[in-house]
């Protein structure tokens, strides 16, 4: 067995910048992906036809398609579509990856308003308050701190996920692995060690998450 | 007299279900109506009708003069002015009881943090839990929890209160404490609608009670004559079972 770690020492550094690419994109993409999830889940909770049929029409696509093909999509087709040369691959990337994330993020904001109890959205509307009151002041404070555990989980998806921009040559953790391949010749180690570093990533986050679900975890209904 | 609830005709069906089949009341300004009768007799139904929790089907509603079942009003309106007390009191679990009590007047009624405060402490007070204003009501009792959800209701200044079995929900020792805050809403002449199973309290504070079987009225009358002169069948063999 010929193996040779030396050789992953050289590029360390940009490891490091590969590593930083991979948590900006996967922060910005679960970042934008809750602002635009929390929209959607409430245009599907509204009731209004072409809300919900909207809302249904986006997370149905995003979730059923592979996300590889939405890359593609977005990097070489929406350019033909518009009629510009190409798209800035770091904008492409964080654009897909923000869709995706969000239609992940819907799903998981409607689980979480769904499961506060009707009396809750009835005690708020018997006061006065408007449906859109009720939401805010009552409604999503409770459902957002249940929706804490699964949007550190979908954090951690997105965060291997978006290895998959490395195919239009985003320069994250995965694409400077295989750069790094390309140069050193050698396959094994840069691959392990990416890998490893995508493994500490998830790991920590997922301690963060079973962290957060003891804090918020337990049922604080009064019913 | 100037009549503070009418009801003409209201009719409730959940799809094919017909669970209001037609009543008419009129309640006056300061009385205090308990409504009692078999379980899925339409009672909560009828009480949720009143500030259209459930949208009547057909039928009116007026409330102090509002067509509440008019789709031209503006139901938050009138919501303003009737205050709701639940069976499983519906406390917000994420906020204090203060914070329970004084949101509605800060967001609803635009009042400023330090009056709503203010007004929030001496409900809760009034209540008999100025002392635990600061819990989260997971803190709290049952009869504790129903007690803040009243006082959240009248921090609105409602007109009219509607209970919807009140001290169901609650440990035998506790309806107490629930039932007295009640009684002295009624002696100070709040319009009161009561569901309950509660036929001492009927007795001792209502001024009328109504028999509701089938998603009808079928009796009505003083506390005294309904519970000592039944006239309807029905309720005699309903009284018979709970007395």
């Amino acid at each position: 067995m010929d193996l040779d770690f030396t050789v992953v020492l050289d590029y360390l550094p940009m490891l490091a910048q590969g590593t930083k690419i991979t948590v900006q994109l996967t922060a910005m993409a679960v970042g934008i992906g809750t602002v635009i999830g929390l929209f959607m889940s409430l245009m599907r909770l509204s009731g209004v036809k072409p809300l919900v049929l909207l809302a249904k029409i986006y997370t149905d696509f995003f979730r059923g398609t592979p996300l590889l093909v939405q890359i593609f999509l977005f990097y070489y087709g929406f350019p033909q579509l518009l009629g510009v040369q190409s798209f800035p691959r770091t904008l492409a990337g964080i654009i897909t990856l923000s869709l995706n994330s969000g239609a992940y993020v819907a799903e998981i904001f409607r689980a979480g308003i769904q499961s506060i109890h009707r009396g809750q959205m009835e005690a708020a509307r018997s006061l006065g308050m408007t449906s859109a009151q009720a939401m805010r002041y009552v409604v999503l404070p409770q459902a957002f701190k249940r929706c804490i555990p699964p949007l550190g989980n979908e954090f951690i998806a997105m965060l291997k996920d978006s290895s998959l921009v490395s195919v239009i040559s985003l320069q994250e953790l995965m694409q400077t692995g295989r750069i790094i391949v390309g140069r050193s010749y050698r396959a094994f180690e840069p691959y392990i060690v990416v890998a490893l570093i995508y493994l500490v990533m998830t790991m920590t986050i997922s301690q963060l998450v079973s962290y957060l679900e003891r804090v918020f975890g337990k049922d604080d209904q009064s019913e | 007299m100037a009549k503070m609830i009418r009801v003409n005709n209201l009719t409730k069906k959940f799809g094919t279900l017909e669970v209001l089949r037609g009543i008419s009341c009129h309640i006056a300004p300061k009385e205090v109506v308990v409504v009692i009768g078999p379980s899925g007799s339409g009672k909560s139904t009828f009480l949720r009708c009143l500030n259209q929790l459930e949208e009547a089907t057909s039928g009116e509603i007026i409330i102090d003069g509002v067509t509440v079942t008019d789709p031209k009003t503006n139901i938050n309106l009138v919501r303003q002015d009737v205050g709701m007390v639940f069976q499983r009191f519906n406390l917000f679990p994420h906020m204090t009881a203060l914070q329970n009590v004084a949101l509605a007047p800060i967001k609803v009624r635009k009042q400023s943090q330090q009056e709503a405060r203010e007004l929030a402490l001496s409900l809760l007070e009034r209540v008999g839990l100025a002392d635990k204003a600061e819990q989260y009501p997971e803190k709290l009792s049952g009869g504790q929890q129903q007690r803040v959800a009243i006082a959240r209701a009248l921090a609105m200044r409602p007109k009219v209160m509607l209970f919807d079995e009140p001290t169901s929900a609650l440990d035998p020792e506790m309806v107490g404490e629930v039932l007295e805050v009640m009684k002295g809403l009624a002696l100070d002449g709040m319009t009161m609608v009561i569901v309950s199973h509660e036929m001492g309290f009927a007795r001792e504070v209502s001024d009328r009670v109504l028999f509701m079987d089938e998603g009808l009225i079928v009796e009505e009358g003083s506390p005294h004559e309904l519970f000592n002169n039944p006239r309807n069948p029905r309720t005699q063999s309903f009284l018979s079972k709970i007395l």
